[in-house]
């Protein structure tokens, strides 16, 4: 099946591991993924708080990119903010005529046009339970994640907020299709209540005492709930739960160690592909430990360089060596 | 005589707020139940719940309303957004208040303002975010302590490769360029 692929900001260096594993599950699993020509930033949550038609404008020109490709109608999002944001711009622009004049005339002014409902936005996720099916997943599963206790953890944007008249594709308060996935992949599915809260976003830039109390509720319940590690399916989630442990640590006092990796990491090992190929050593909290338990050797990422020895001048005068300097 | 009077009122604060959100945000229907600050990851850190908010918008109190850190505090979850019976779109709303409030300059703080705008620079001026840029401005201007508790992080985010040291730029910046420069004008003269 072929797809319009939208990899977003994050995916281009921070969340590169999703990327690169994203790019060799879908392509083992039959899916042609073809990239938004020239695409630009959706805006995250920044820019609809500044300018609305702005805003809009913005996310608007990757719709019209991507309704260039005339071989698909399926726009596939691996980040979750991505992917809510070219929705909802896509919904508003079918519900709001206004709004979607105001930004059609911005887009002329770059030579484009979008009319609303042409494209049907969609998360990765969603494609690879609902078109590929965790049936045939399972069927292809050559190395199963058995023994591995993991979280599922799909964040806010994915499931919401699903306004009248778009369909969701999971619930919005107890979603289950990564656990329907996880558990297909062979993996003990952690129950976890905590699965659609909120990572907190951009707030440990706002608000440290606020940003880091939503991820430690969230790598406690993890942890509370014996898990060896939570898998994503959000660049954003990702970063907060584990660039952000650390300081999270510091600043509540607290000494979590909890690995997160993205699902479609978790995917490529049961589909037997190995660690390096999908990402897998770039998280900051080591996931090694709990990868051991199904037989994957992560290889460190940085070798550290032997330290320098300084060289014998064979021409200076041979002079008393003394041991162990 | 009262529907002739209705019509020719003039507009309030609480019709912009509703004018300026996109859709059929349904403010007017909030029954002030407070599912919205119930379900709230950060309301215990907001001077208002989302509930009373809207009954100063109800009342016309265009500053209290515009002053709160309400909607700076709102971390876009979308929970009260599918938890509120009356279908209100309350995170679409708080996005509202914030753009109103950029315009009219009227926020205390302006840490979360000023966090939009250095992020929206980068989109800006080279089609995609930029993580140091965004994380380096941000921090010397509001944060400049904050440095050093991120340092390890920071420093295993550039040993694993995980920041890029400069933007990425789009192909097509001029025509962006022109897409938002426009699209400014028409939200200006609206």
């Amino acid at each position: 099946m072929k797809y319009t692929y939208f990899p977003g900001c994050s995916l281009e260096r921070n969340a590169a591991a999703y990327h690169i594993s994203t790019l060799a599950v879908t392509q083992a699993l039959g899916m042609e993924l073809v990239e938004v020509e020239d695409w630009n930033c959706c805006g995250a949550t920044e820019y609809v708080s500044l300018n609305l038609t702005a805003s809009y404008a913005l996310i608007a020109r990757n719709l019209a990119q991507a309704a260039k490709n005339t071989e698909t109608r399926e726009l596939v999002a691996p980040c979750s903010a991505c992917y809510l944001n070219l929705r909802k711009c896509d919904h508003y622009m079918a519900q709001s005529p206004a709004l979607a004049e105001k930004v059609n005339q911005a887009l002329a002014a770059g030579g484009l046009a979008y009319q609303g409902g042409t494209l049907r936005v969609r998360h990765l996720l969603d494609v690879i339970v609902s078109d590929i099916g965790c049936d045939a997943v399972a069927a292809k599963v050559t190395r199963p994640l058995k023994g591995l206790r993991i979280v599922p953890y799909y964040g806010c944007m994915i499931v919401r907020p699903g306004y009248a008249g778009q369909t969701a594709f999971d619930n919005v308060e107890q979603p289950t299709t990564l656990d329907t996935l996880l558990t297909a992949l062979g993996a003990e599915v952690v129950p976890f209540s905590l699965k659609a809260a909120c990572c907190g976003g951009h707030m440990t830039q706002i608000s440290e005492a606020t940003g880091f109390e939503l991820i430690r509720r969230l790598v406690k319940a993890a942890t509370d709930g014996g898990a060896d590690l939570i898998a994503a399916l959000c660049p954003m989630c990702q970063l907060n739960l584990d660039a952000f442990q650390g300081p999270m640590n510091k600043h509540c006092k607290t000494n979590y160690h909890m690995p997160v990796l993205y699902f479609t990491q978790l995917l490529g090992l049961a589909l037997g592909m190995d660690a390096k190929p999908l990402g897998i050593g770039s998280e900051l909290v080591d996931a090694r430990p709990a990868l051991a338990k199904i037989g994957v050797a992560v290889p460190l990422a940085e070798p550290a360089a032997a330290p320098k020895k300084p060289k014998r001048d064979d021409k200076s005068l041979p002079m008393p060596r003394m041991s162990g300097v | 005589m009262t529907t002739t009077a209705t019509k020719q009122r003039a507009p309030t604060f609480f019709d912009r707020v509703v004018a300026e959100t996109p859709g059929d945000c349904r403010l007017g229907m909030c029954i002030q139940c407070g599912t919205c600050g119930g379900s709230c990851p950060s309301g215990a850190d907001m001077d208002h719940t989302p509930r009373a908010l809207f009954a100063l918008i109800n009342a016309g109190m265009r500053d209290a309303v515009l002053r709160s850190n309400t909607p700076w505090y709102c971390v876009s979850c979308y929970y009260c957004t599918v938890r509120c019976p009356q279908e209100v779109h309350i995170t679409d709303i708080m996005y509202t208040l914030k753009r109103i409030a950029v315009q009219e300059k009227v926020f205390d703080d302006s840490k979360a303002p000023d966090f939009s705008k250095t992020f929206i620079y980068w989109v800006e001026s080279y089609g995609r975010a930029f993580e140091l840029g965004l994380m380096g401005v941000h921090m010397l201007r509001h944060n400049p302590f904050g440095a050093f508790k991120i340092a390890g992080m920071g420093k295993g985010m550039l040993s694993k490769h995980r920041m890029a040291f400069k933007p990425t730029r789009i192909k097509q910046l001029n025509s962006l360029k022109a897409i938002l420069a426009k699209a400014k004008e028409l939200e200006a003269s609206a």
